[in-house]
């Protein structure tokens, strides 16, 4: 199977401390590209930026519209606008509709990743108080990638992962402090 | 290693791809409207989920229904296009164009402003009530244009849902407002209307972006979230249809998460306020004088 080449990573209520741990444990020399959605962040994204970077062990930046989606890079979804990769595997913005009462939407996100990247992505839902998510990470699946899913007694909120299990499914389910070890595992040549 | 001369190799173009390029087709020889140059990924959600709203079982359907059914166009046009604004959206654009822009707008005898992909009208009566508290209302006149009827015949009417209201009248005083929004609405129901004196120099008229040539002389060409859904080559020729609708000097608005930086033509434009994507057309411009 070959190695993965993109993350994606999806949360809502709770998401911010959730991402805040997870991505202080990811190794600084991982090569993939990855994108965050999370519904709770800051409407100005600089912020949300800045404080994911205090504890980000890669560098964090605001997905920009057209730009590629680049290896060893954390992309933050801004507020307000649905967050797309293109097979081209560059980042489109849309404002359509709210998909589940959110935008970004993380199944927005997964959707277009798993036909972008196809067998090479991972994706992770973490916590949240809703249903997004669960068919953009089934996308994933059946695109060949790889499903991780926060274990819901582990999580703030366990609607989200709840339902990304019963919809999806996923690889793995596994408490947070374990997420980032075993991406750093999968990950790492 | 190499597939057998002759042999095809199994395409990697998906079903559901495949169906949407078809559909893309038929828009455009059936009934002149080109698709092929958006961007890919939102517009084959949007295909999939005006599939899904019709409750056809696929796009091929759509597509059957696109070729047959006199009247099917007005909705697939009404399922692609995005008609989604707010009054007021991102605040402070509009607090810089009513500071950077206006005084300049200002010395002209009569200004025309061309708002381009207007939706429903929200930002032209955001625009219509910030240029009547500058004093320039009466000398401007607004060409409001969407290529969806519908949303053009809403945007008229400037009926809204009264739900928005406290958004709007908060992003109204964020934009430098010196009333409360409701002055300029009455709210009936579960709706507002904007007042209709709002409108006296607006004229609103289908255009599209993709097909249309230059119609007026602008000062300001706003046009906001609109090029996000275009592919490079489309966004860039948008750009030049700004360029050359605009007097120079003229002012171009953009979406606040919009990204010049895959368009040739953006190097007519200097930025005034980069991060409010508020550009003027430069002198070393081909724009006409
Ligand atoms: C998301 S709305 C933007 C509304 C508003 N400018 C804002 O930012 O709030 C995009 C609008 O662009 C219009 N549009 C899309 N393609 C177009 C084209 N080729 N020509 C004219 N309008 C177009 C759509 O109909 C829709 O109303």
């Amino acid at each position: 199977m070959a190695a993965p080449q993109a993350i994606v990573i999806g949360c809502s209520a709770g998401g911010l401390t959730a991402l805040e741990q997870l991505l202080a444990g990811l190794d600084p020399a991982l090569p993939q590209a990855i994108a965050v959605c999370c519904h709770t962040g800051s409407a100005n994204v600089d912020l949300m930026c800045e404080l994911l970077a205090k504890y980000a062990t890669l560098p964090v930046e605001e997905a920009r519209e057209r730009a590629p989606m680049r290896g060893g890079v954390i992309h933050v979804a801004p507020s307000g606008y649905h967050l797309l990769v293109e097979t081209s595997r560059r980042f489109a913005l849309s404002v359509d509709q709210r998909v589940s009462f959110a935008r970004p939407s993380i199944d927005v996100l997964f959707e277009s990743a798993a036909e972008a990247w196809r067998e090479a992505l991972v994706g992770v839902v973490l916590t949240g108080a809703n249903s997004d998510g669960a068919r953009g990470l089934l996308k994933v699946r059946q695109g060949g990638g790889v499903a991780i899913v926060q274990d819901p007694a582990d999580a703030e909120s366990p609607t989200m992962p709840t339902v990304a299990l019963e919809l999806a499914g996923a690889d793995h389910c596994l408490p947070l402090a374990d997420i980032a070890p075993l991406l750093n595992r999968l990950c790492l040549p | 290693m190499n597939s057998p001369a002759g042999k095809a190799k199994a395409p990697d173009t998906s079903l559901e791809d495949i169906e949407v390029e078809l559909f893309v087709r038929a828009l455009k020889l059936r009934h002149g409207y080109d698709f092929s140059q958006y961007a890919p990924a939102s517009l084959k959600r949007r295909v999939l989920q005006l599939a899904h709203a019709q409750d056809t079982g696929n796009v091929s359907e759509l597509t059957t229904r696109l070729l047959h059914e006199p009247g099917f166009l007005s909705v697939a046009l009404e399922g692609l296009s995005v008609p989604v604004s707010e009054m007021f959206r991102d605040p402070d654009v509009f607090l810089a164009l009513r500071e950077q822009v206006f005084p300049v707008l200002a010395s002209y005898p009569q200004i025309n402003i061309w708002q381009a992909g207007c939706a429903h009208g929200q930002e032209v009566y955001s625009l219509a009530i910030l240029l009547e508290e500058a004093g320039l209302y009466e000398r401007t006149q607004i060409y409001a244009t969407d290529f969806n009827e519908a949303a053009l015949q809403q945007a008229r009417e400037g009926i809204y849902p009264a739900r928005e209201a406290q958004l709007w009248s908060r992003n109204y005083l964020a934009a430098g407002g010196r009333h409360t929004l409701a002055d300029y609405y009455s709210a009936r129901y579960e709706f507002i209307k904007l007042d209709q004196r709002l409108n006296r120099h607006v004229i609103f008229a289908n255009h599209n972006l993709v097909t249309d040539e230059v119609f007026c002389e602008a000062h300001l060409v706003l046009c906001r979230n609109v090029l996000i859904y275009f592919s490079d080559p489309l966004q860039d020729r948008t750009l030049a249809l700004f360029r050359d609708s605009l007097v120079r000097g003229g002012f171009l608005c953009l979406g606040t998460r919009e990204s010049l930086d895959f368009a040739p033509s953006a190097s007519d434009f200097a930025p005034v306020d980069a991060a409010r994507r508020i550009y003027r057309l430069g002198s070393r411009s081909a724009g006409r004088d």
